[in-house]
């Protein structure tokens, strides 16, 4: 054999063993674990999208730092969705079919989760939702868990809270007026709204839409007031739910309760922004930093980690909202798969399904389509604001809980006219 | 429901709205209406407007309608090289139509994602002594919020009229819109008067961002809610005439109000954009085209 065919042998030999390496998909302990997801870093959503992001990534720093899940680090593929359900399928081919990652969660909000759920269906992946209202109702897939605390009847359970407070005030509010967004969760809101209503009898005297886009609430405010109701419950987005804040100030309204499902008030650049004009203001949340929240194991940690990187990653200061959820979404994830021993999609959500878990929110049973098997929708009351000051918002006593009992921190202060004062 | 209380108020309330409209719309009347460039980015640079209003006001307390008076000459350059590219790329070569419409979209989203990353996508707000406050004059309340840009709004669109009507440079602005080549044999240059012109518009933007910020929170893609509104205000209006802009814009305020008050307000921009269909149906050229 000449020197030249020896270097060749040798060289197809080393391609060979290449070759046939790459084909055994064998997981060494220093390959990492990959998670997938897109999520709305630009676009509508992106205020809430990216501190999602930041709250997942703190969760995958955690996780290494204590030698990561199976012994094997994890590591985040991410895409931006920019807030457009139409890239939610291309995303996630890719990351299945291109990037192999092992695990996926979905992005941010109902209707990025939407183009998602035949996907997961589709190849029989486990999924974990974030914050998406009802998603699961007709698909009724097995292996979907969603982390939002809406609980067995989403669409009832931003206004609950609200319309169970109000029924239970002396001398009781009989009229209601309700207004909302033309958007997907304003509309759900707003049909939970309608049947508890029903539910609790009282009689309502105005029931409208507005386009998201309105610039001036004043006159739908006016025309609320005209009616003079008791009871005015908002379903809103952040723009809206300001517009409508600042409206009913300027214009006066002042019914018996007012709030409920005005999405972006807890957003703390609001909060600040808003000051004192958020006082009385009953409105749902799903955290608050009072004493039933702070009790819970790990929290504490967890803010103090998201709001030393969240400055430079652009996002809300505080994040009291999403970001604890978000934590808690992989944290019950990562549970599930060191239950299991492996990253078997079935058992994962045959796990997930079976036990409940302790996260930074609390304990987390899933029930009926994925959703918790019991709802915590919070009402929570804006009390004593004075100023713009962040630290206000820090600690207890300005976002008062007063429903569910369980977590309740204190007493509604009773009509809304008296906590302007 | 109805009553002459309700109805006042919701004329106001349409007016004030107009105002304001008005002011967004300027910039778009100018660059569109007269020199017929399809700046799709303009309502971008509206919401840098509404950012630079926001630092000044956050970082250093200014209030915001001094903020946005502040950054029109940084703007005013920001507009003339806009449009140095965009004649040097496009409408020298006479591919201003679809490329330049590119163009600009590219400048849209720029500005967008640049803001994205600068300042993150939470709500942003100033803070001014008169934002929150109201009066009530014989029972028709009325917010100081749009109150002030109203004003504003009609005093920029009043200055633009008689800076385009009195001053040699607006007159060279009005003629470079109707003939470009008999402003050249007057001895003016139209590139230069055009690039004078876009500086402007884009400079409006300035001042009705720091508008826009005091009405309502701002993120990075509020942009795409005035898009629509922008256009069909300065087409309502009839192309070229600033007068006609803010008389369309009062209209599309007033029947916005209206409808909220008395017809639900998810009718309100269907209908407003049913009158501008009508009107151009009857009157192609706008309410005061030429």
């Amino acid at each position: 054999m000449t020197r030249t065919r020896v270097l060749i042998a040798v060289a197809v030999a080393t391609l060979v063993v290449i070759a046939a390496a790459a084909l055994v998909p064998v997981a060494r302990a220093a390959d990492p674990i990959k998670l997938g997801f897109g999520m709305a870093l630009t676009g509508g959503l992106s205020a809430n999208g990216k501190p999602a992001l930041l709250a997942v990534e703190i969760w995958k720093d955690d996780v290494n730092k204590k030698g990561g899940l199976l012994g094997r680090p994890v590591q985040l593929v991410y895409y931006d969705d920019q807030t457009n359900p139409s890239t939610v399928p291309g995303i996630y081919t890719k990351l299945l079919d291109v990037d192999k990652v092992d695990l996926i969660i979905s992005g941010y909000g109902t209707n990025l989760i939407a183009p998602l759920m035949p996907i997961a269906m589709e190849r029989k992946l486990t999924l974990m939702g974030m914050f998406g209202l009802a998603n699961n109702e007709k698909y009724q897939y097995p292996n979907y868990f969603q982390i939002q605390p809406a609980g067995p009847d989403p669409q009832t359970s931003t206004a609950i809270g609200f319309f169970e407070l109000a029924a239970k005030q002396n001398p009781k509010p009989q009229t209601v007026a309700i207004v909302g967004a033309d958007a997907e969760y304003p509309q759900n809101a707003l049909v939970g709204a309608r049947e508890l209503i029903k539910r609790y009898g009282f009689k309502t005297v105005y029931d409208k839409t507005y386009p998201p886009s309105t610039v001036d609430y004043t006159p739908i405010v006016r025309a609320i007031k005209a009616t003079n109701p008791d009871i005015v419950f908002v379903a809103s987005y952040p723009p809206d739910s300001v517009g409508m804040l600042r409206a009913a100030h300027e214009v006066g309204l002042q019914p018996k309760i007012f709030g409920g499902g005005m999405v972006g008030l807890m957003f703390t650049t609001v909060m600040t922004s808003m000051g004192s004009l958020l006082n009385g203001v009953v409105n749902y949340d799903f955290w608050a930093p009072e004493p039933p929240f702070l009790a819970i194991a790990g929290v504490k940690d967890f803010l103090k980690e998201y709001q030393a990187r969240a400055e430079k990653a652009g996002v809300d200061p505080l994040g009291y909202y999403l970001p604890p959820y978000s934590y808690a979404l992989v944290q019950v994830l990562g549970q599930a798969v060191e239950a299991t021993k492996g990253l078997d999609q079935q058992k994962i959500a045959d796990y997930i399904r079976a036990n409940e878990f302790n996260t930074i929110v609390g304990k987390v049973k899933f029930g009926k389509n994925g959703e918790w098997a019991k709802g915590r929708t919070l009402m929570v009351q804006y009390q004593k604001i004075s100023g713009n000051s962040i630290d206000q918002f820090r600690g207890p006593g300005k976002k008062v809980v007063l429903y569910p009992d369980e977590f309740k921190s204190g007493n509604i202060i009773y009509p809304y006219a008296a906590a302007l004062k | 429901m109805f009553s002459w209380d309700l109805l006042a108020n919701a004329v106001v309330a349409g007016v004030l709205l107009g105002g304001f409209y008005a002011a967004v719309s300027l910039g778009i009347g100018l660059i569109f209406g007269l020199l017929d460039i399809a700046n799709i980015a303009q309502p971008a640079f509206l919401i840098l407007g509404a950012y630079a209003a926001y630092v000044m006001n956050s970082a250093y307390g200014l209030d915001p309608i001094l903020a946005g008076i502040a950054f029109t000459p940084v703007f005013y350059l920001l507009g003339a090289v806009v449009y140095r590219v965009y004649y040097g790329s496009f409408e020298r070569r006479g591919q201003e139509s679809l490329r330049g419409l590119v163009f600009f979209f590219g400048i849209l989203f720029i500005i967008e994602v640049s803001l994205s990353r600068k300042f993150g996508v939470d709500y942003r707000l100033v803070q001014a002594g008169y934002i929150g406050k109201s009066i009530d004059l014989g029972g028709i309340g009325i917010s100081f919020r749009y109150l002030v840009p109203c004003l504003v709004g009609v005093a920029m669109t009043l200055a633009l009229y008689l800076f385009l009507a009195r001053t040699f440079y607006g007159r060279a602005i009005m003629a470079v819109s109707q003939d470009q080549a008999a402003l050249r044999l007057m001895g003016a240059d139209p590139i230069r008067i055009k690039t004078i012109a876009f500086g402007i518009g884009i400079a409006a933007a300035s001042l009705a961002g720091a508008l826009l910020i005091m009405i309502a929170p701002v993120i990075p893609s509020t942009d795409r809610d005035y898009i629509g509104r922008m256009f069909a205000i300065t087409v309502l209006g009839g192309m070229g005439s600033i007068g006609g802009t803010l008389v369309a814009a009062v209209i599309l305020g007033v029947v916005e109000s209206i409808m909220a008050t008395f017809f639900g307000p998810s009718w309100s921009l269907a209908v407003s954009f049913g009158i501008l269909l009508a009107a151009l149906a009857v009157r192609p050229s706008g309410l005061f085209g030429r």
